[in-house]
């Protein structure tokens, strides 16, 4: 049998027998995407303007719409604090914009239960439309709604990023079911 | 795509209570973080302590990518340099030339200079850089506008210091680590400096305005003198900042001032220089009588 056809006892994700998905990979990957997003301002880019996306926020947003229920709803709390620490916004802001972001995808998915591609971008688009605008309201300093230019290449950018970002999140999928582990 | 097994409504009781639970769980995470936000907004620097410690902990890597942009940099210059070489050294010679002139006539400038301020009994304030140090990240997804500095209080920063560039100034430090400074740029809304213009005595206030200009607001009001071209430099007042450090160039007039484009690009500066505060002993000073004030009040 497996002469004929050596991938007969494989599927996507590996050997199927006497292979298991490893926990640490199951459950880590997802957590330590989006922890290396929200490192992003170490990056070596001195902007004197907003224009890197909030690559934590849309790596969240990825995860969540791709795998609903991976992560726990309390996972904005942690998730929110790490970015807060490198972010520049005032401490606690990430964290109430993480949960809030959360709670409210949990609810709309409540009344729209059936979803695809498109409805994931109109989403996610939505979601960081309102978490940028938020997060520069809540940024402290002058913010009216006049300088809605400060935010908008940043928001476009972000809004057009999602698909690539959740692509890349589908293959970190794989690489998290990998059957790697051996059952004896 | 389908929704997962455990949202749908059913008769089981534990997922139901899990469901609840978790809301409850995340509804008071986003109440904490409220609640934190609140505190952080009526007092910033009550967290310091938290983001300087996880800023210590990242600065290596930050440190490397920073050296890998430098070099990455003279890379493509260097290949770059080669599709233009002779009319760039043509240009070079002129302007050599031109500079030998200028030198001249620095060299006498200063020769004055220095016998006006013998006539004032004023010494020249040479002042002694801290240290030189990368910045070697900013935060390019907010609308504050911090720069990570690669030096801290091991290397003899403190808060307060100011961050300038052989171009211009850059900022100063707001919160220390052990290994890495926080610097708020001139352009992050809640930085103000105060300035003059370069030629004469216009002093004014440079807010910073977070898309990479500055607000001057000038302080006598009347007739406002700006002209696009003017040249700020900080005029020494507050005590933080040494005077006579180029900060920005008039863009746009504006009716109680101007629009000015920043001088030193922090994008464009790989080490920058962290000086002493100034007029330190005034400013301590100062805080003791206000302290001693508040306290007999």
């Amino acid at each position: 049998m497996e002469l004929a056809n050596p991938n007969i006892r494989r599927d996507a994700f590996g050997r199927t027998i006497n292979r298991d998905h490893s926990p640490l990979l199951a459950i880590g990957v997802p957590w330590l995407t989006i922890l290396s997003g929200s490192i992003s301002p170490m990056l070596p880019v001195i902007a004197s303007v907003p224009v890197l996306p909030p690559l934590g926020f849309i790596i969240l947003m990825a995860w969540r719409s791709l795998r609903p229920g991976l992560l726990p709803l309390w996972a904005g709390f942690p998730l929110g604090l790490f970015d807060d620490l490198y972010s520049g916004q005032p401490f606690g802001s990430g964290i109430l914009l993480y949960s809030l972001a959360l709670i409210a995808y949990d609810l709309l998915e409540l009344r729209f239960p059936w979803r695809g591609f498109w409805q994931n971008w109109l989403v996610a688009s939505l979601f960081i439309i309102l978490y940028l605008f938020s997060a520069a309201l809540l940024a402290g300093g002058e913010f009216s709604f006049l300088r809605i230019g400060l935010v908008a290449p940043q928001i476009v950018l972000s809004i057009l990023l999602f698909p690539l970002v959740a692509h890349l999140v589908s293959l970190l999928d794989r690489l998290r079911l990998l059957r790697v582990r051996r059952i004896r | 795509m389908a929704p997962p097994a455990a949202h749908r409504s059913s008769f089981n009781k534990r997922a139901q209570l899990g469901l609840f639970a978790g809301y409850v769980v995340a509804g008071t995470g986003a109440l904490i973080g409220a609640v934190l936000l609140a505190i952080s907004l009526v007092s910033p620097e009550t967290f310091q302590g938290l983001r300087t410690m996880a800023s210590d902990l990242a600065s290596p890597a930050g440190e490397g990518g920073a050296m890998a942009r430098t070099q990455g940099g003279s890379v493509l210059d260097a290949i770059a340099g080669y599709y233009d070489a002779g009319s760039k050294n043509a240009e070079l010679e002129r302007e050599i030339a031109i500079a030998r002139v200028r030198l001249a006539e620095a060299d006498a400038l200063r020769q004055e200079n220095e016998r006006l301020k013998g006539v004032l009994n004023l010494t020249a304030g040479d002042t002694q850089p801290v240290t030189t140090a990368r910045l070697i990240g900013s935060t390019s997804s907010s609308t504050r506008r911090f720069a990570y500095l690669s030096a801290g209080a091991a290397d003899g920063v403190t808060n307060g210091m100011p961050v300038t560039s052989p171009m211009g100034l850059v900022g100063r430090v707001l919160e220390v680590g052990r290994i890495s400074a926080r610097v708020l740029l001139l352009t992050d809304p809640e930085s103000m400096v105060p300035v003059r213009r370069a030629t004469d005595d216009v002093v004014a206030f440079a807010e910073g305005r977070a898309d990479g200009s500055l607000r001057l607001r000038l302080i006598n009001l009347g007739i406002n003198p700006l002209e696009p071209g003017d040249v700020f430099v900080t005029s020494g007042a507050g005590g933080l900042f040494r005077p006579g450090v180029a900060v920005a160039m008039v863009s746009e007039v504006t009716e109680d001032g101007a629009i000015a484009q920043l001088l030193s690009n922090p994008a464009a500066t790989d080490v920058v220089i962290v000086e002493p505060i100034w007029q330190q002993e005034l400013l301590e000073q100062v805080a003791e009588t206000t302290a001693t004030e508040s306290a007999i009040e």
